[in-house]
């Protein structure tokens, strides 16, 4: 850990002392510190780009050596990443046939696949990171929302280890409906509610006579099963994010990211940047939230442990419990057959977490299209002058590992910098995680957004899908964000066009 | 990943530059032998498709028991030349990007025919999962109406195929017509395959299973978009065709395609996803051909396949061989124990999967062999597994030798990731 006392000054600026060890420790890489040389080369590389004639070295490899092709179809986010051995090709696709497994309701002959729900949202992982790709809200005549559901919550106490946490917002589960609200259930258990979403089209008057339509939703938790929620339930609709390059995101060194964070707005830019620190269940510390809309989780393993419980109603080591998400108040859930205690101990065992894991963090990021076209280096200049890689870090190199020879020390180019940004109220879901509040949201990552289309089959964007272009997602920017939303607003229409030409090209 | 990028520096270092000071015209004729197989395996599995396509039709005007069994006979020849193409999948963009339509599994059954009761009913999440299309001409997918009045290649390819994005819809291709042919295999970790009455086919009162005549549509419709997707893929290898171009444009990358096809299905697709993912979960449904009981084969021309790629030999469905410079000339040449080595696993990896395939054909099923506790079943599909890893570990140290970089896509300077800096 030498980049510690490096930026410990740095962050003694941005996080009190009682946070200082939280975020900066990384018990899940196994690192080879960075050499003093090495450190001051990839300043040299990730320093943003200030010329746009040509493309940057390596820019078309948005994940260095784990880039894939972009294939032209909608297998385009399922490759492992592109300089994956042989040998764990095997680790992976074990992994991949995991991911779109069925998971049955207990009990059930075959063993190793039961333990679903009783409650739950889907019965694979597949089916709402649909293609590894994002998932999407509902089309009008569907009456499922499978890839978009509700977290909800109400205000709590904070717990001694929560405590530990610098601005912690204490939060507790709903008391009757728990965490997040499923729409499925087993037999002879109920669902808990039905999602309805109403939308209310707005109207945006742009820059040359156009006119763009963005949706505003209402979510409604219609139907609930159990009786009314809580006075005080705070709901957050969420859609599952894409899969690809989490191992990367994983091995961003810390102390890069807080490095960016600036929560009281030192240089006066408008932007802050604060880091989610999140409890990890896996190493019983406080650490840097890096996945979920809003950073909730730590780590790939411990978000796919989170999401095989709540989504799915799996148990593993982590999340111990047979019944899932089932709360006290819901007794036939509780008492309904479980697949835990067989010879697996729980639904599913650490070797099928660790291979889920594995292959969650090698999804290839495919390589950028049109890098050299005009139009797209003039759209990255508008970028990037427009002031959005205040938010959208356009790079990173990763730390090295001693035993993720794919995550290792690669430069990559995700477009976020993994912090949480307030967004306005009009993307806000008033619902807090962790130290995020209700109006923060983490950047996401831009790679691979271009290929939605190809891969998905729709254009929904942002926590909830709301917006139905790549144009709506940028009008949307609110708080942090405002001055470059209104910028885009204003400025010339074939520098608008370019705008999303470049990001199509991610 | 060591190894390969081991195989850089010794590139650079030139230790292999018996092959390099004249290699190029060597590599490109083992890699016009890669192309010949290609066509010709390509070609097998169309024609046998096509023979298939001949057993439907005969079905379809007069169905019967016996023109059933005529089919199910046909859908198992065809597996035979087409599982060894499978090792032209990975490595080959064109060919990966076109292989879902006609051999994606596992499915949804549902989807396409009625099932039995203990499948799944309408709580289930996936709608499409229990959608019954041959009974149903009309559904409601994706939040839009869809009208199934007549069954098309075209409705199964462009609207039932990954519908809603799931990929366990699945509409087309050897796997859908496998169900169509022999129904669901109910018997568990049991003996028998599906049983799916010949009546099933039948016209007027004789009909069992409701819809026949829809049933028929749909088997016509998968069967010959199967062999409009196999008459794609053919042109794709024969002299013009996309494929082989791309293979000859560049000896070294070209190569590379040869070795990572061999790798990866090896590795990852069969020892992996196919064969370590049913032990692990004791799943008779993680079985390719779980409808025919037809997995020992799939696995076992897989083997076959790698290894003909290997020695540049390959045996057609009309006994023809089809043969020329290999890979294997190429490594003896530079490492004859290495190429000694790499012929002794790719044998002992399709005896292992041989031994699979006898005893499945000795009446203990591959789906016997996944059941949990099985010892003796573990054992045989373990053997397979293990012989495939060990034989790629072979082909790892070939791909040293050769001096080929493994990854060609994404990697340019970066397989050397200091090259970032410089």
């Amino acid at each position: 850990m030498i980049q510690l006392s490096r930026y410990a000054k740095l962050c003694a600026l941005c996080l009190p002392t009682a946070s200082m060890a939280g975020p900066l420790v990384e018990p899940h890489l196994n690192i080879v510190p960075r050499t003093a040389d090495e450190a001051s080369r990839i300043a040299s590389v990730t320093a943003i780009a200030s010329q746009f004639d040509k493309p940057q070295a390596f820019e078309a490899n948005s994940a260095g050596a784990a880039t894939v092709r972009a294939a032209g179809n909608a297998n385009a986010f399922s490759f492992p990443s592109g300089n994956i051995a042989f040998a764990d090709k095997l680790t992976f696709n074990v992994g991949n046939g995991l991911f779109r497994k069925l998971w049955v309701s207990s009990p059930s002959s075959t063993l190793a696949s039961d333990g679903l729900g009783p409650i739950y949202n889907a019965r694979s992982c597949q089916r709402c990171h649909i293609k590894d790709g994002r998932g999407h809200p509902p089309e009008e005549l569907d009456d499922n929302a499978i890839s978009l559901f509700l977290r909800v919550s109400i205000p709590g106490e904070l717990t001694a280890k929560k405590a530990e946490i610098e601005d912690y917002i204490a939060t507790a589960p709903e008391p009757t409906y728990g965490l997040q609200l499923q729409d499925f259930s087993t037999a002879g258990v109920a669902a808990e509610y039905k999602l309805q979403i109403d939308y209310e089209e707005v109207e945006v008057k742009l820059s040359g006579g156009d006119v763009a339509r963005l949706r505003k939703p209402t979510y409604t938790a219609a139907n609930l099963a159990y009786g009314p929620l809580h006075p005080k339930a705070m709901l957050s609709p969420r859609v599952a994010p894409q899969m690809i390059g989490l191992g990367l995101l994983e091995a961003i060194p810390a102390a890069d990211i807080l490095a960016l964070a600036d929560p009281e707005d030192a240089d006066g830019d408008g932007i802050s940047g604060r880091a989610n620190v999140v409890w990890s269940k896996e190493f019983d510390q406080p650490m840097l939230g890096r996945f979920g809309l809003k950073a909730g989780n730590p780590t790939v393993f411990q978000q796919s442990a989170e999401a095989f419980v709540g989504d799915i109603g799996i148990s593993s080591s982590l999340f111990p419990r047979g019944w899932g998400e089932c709360t006290q108040a819901q007794t036939a859930c509780r008492n309904a057959p479980h697949g835990d205690g067989d010879d697996r101990v729980f639904e599913i065992d650490d070797e099928i977490l660790h291979l889920v894991t594995y292959y969650s963090r090698n999804l290839g990021v495919p390589a950028r299209r049109d890098v050299d076209d005009p139009q797209v280096l003039r759209g990255k200049e508008v970028f990037y002058t427009t002031g959005c890689t205040a938010c959208h870090q356009p790079s990173f190199v990763t730390h090295r590992l001693e035993d993720q020879p794919e995550q290792s020390f690669q430069l990559i180019w995700p477009y976020t910098d993994m912090l949480l940004h307030d967004m306005g109220p009009g993307l806000a879901d008033n619902r807090p995680e962790a130290r995020a509040n209700g109006s923060e949201w983490r950047t996401p990552p831009l790679w691979g957004i271009g290929l939605t289309q190809r891969v998905s089959g729709h254009t929904y964007f942002l926590h909830d899908g709301r917006a139905r272009s790549l144009l709506e997602a940028v009008l949307w920017h609110g708080g942090e964000a405002q001055t470059q939303r209104d910028a885009v607003v204003e400025m010339p229409p074939e520098d608008r066009a370019a705008l999303i030409r470049f990001l199509e090209s991610l | 990943m060591k190894s390969l990028y081991l195989a850089t520096s010794i590139f650079a270092l030139g230790l292999s530059s018996a092959v390099m000071a004249d290699g190029h015209g060597e590599k490109l004729g083992v890699l016009g032998t890669y192309a010949d197989i290609a066509e010709a395996n390509y070609t097998d599995s169309l024609v046998t498709a096509q023979r298939l396509q001949a057993a439907v039709d005969a079905l379809l005007a007069a169905p019967s028991a016996e023109a059933l069994e005529a089919a199910k006979t046909a859908w198992l020849a065809a597996r035979v030349p087409y599982q060894q193409t499978e090792v032209y999948r990975f490595g080959n963009a064109i060919v990966d990007d076109w292989e879902g339509k006609v051999n994606a599994w596992p499915l949804d059954e549902g989807l396409i025919d009625y099932v039995d009761a203990s499948y799944g009913g309408p709580t289930d999440e996936n709608e499409a999962a229990a959608l019954n299309v041959i009974a149903n001409a009309s559904f409601t997918l994706s939040g839009e109406t869809v009208d199934a009045t007549a069954i098309t290649p075209a409705l199964l390819e462009d609207t039932l195929q990954e519908a809603d994005g799931v990929e366990a819809n699945v509409a087309t291709g050897y796997h859908a017509v496998e169900f169509l042919l022999w129904g669901q295999d109910l018997n568990g970790h049991g003996a028998g395959a599906g049983n799916r009455p010949w009546t099933d086919y039948a016209s007027g009162d004789a009909c069992t299973g409701g819809n026949c005549d829809r049933r028929g549509e749909f088997l016509k419709a998968a069967t010959d978009l199967l062999v409009s997707d196999l008459e794609w893929i053919v042109a794709q290898w024969s002299e013009g065709g996309d494929a082989r171009a791309s293979v000859l444009a560049d000896a070294d990358a070209g190569i590379a395609a040869m070795l990572t096809g061999m790798g990866s299905l090896s590795y990852g697709e069969t020892a992996g996803e196919r064969m370590r993912l049913g032990v692990m979960l004791n799943d008779p449904e993680e079985e390719h051909s779980c409808f025919a009981d037809n997995t020992h084969n799939d696995h076992f021309y897989n083997g076959v396949g790698i290894q003909s790629v290997y020695l540049g030999s390959y045996t057609g469905i009309d006994g023809r061989l089809v043969e020329g410079p290999s890979l294997s000339d190429l490594v003896a040449e530079i490492d004859p124990a290495l190429d000694m080595e790499m012929q002794m696993k790719l044998s002992a990896a399709v005896q292992a999967l041989g031994r699979i395939k006898t005893a499945a054909e000795s009446g203990f099923t591959y789906d016997m062999m996944l059941e949990r506790g099985n010892a003796a079943g573990e054992a045989l599909i373990m053997g397979g597994v293990n012989g495939l890893i060990a034989q790629t570990r072979s082909i790892e140290r070939v791909v040293a030798a050769l001096g080929t970089s493994i990854e060609v896509e994404g990697s340019d300077s970066l397989d050397n990731p200091d090259a970032v800096f410089q």
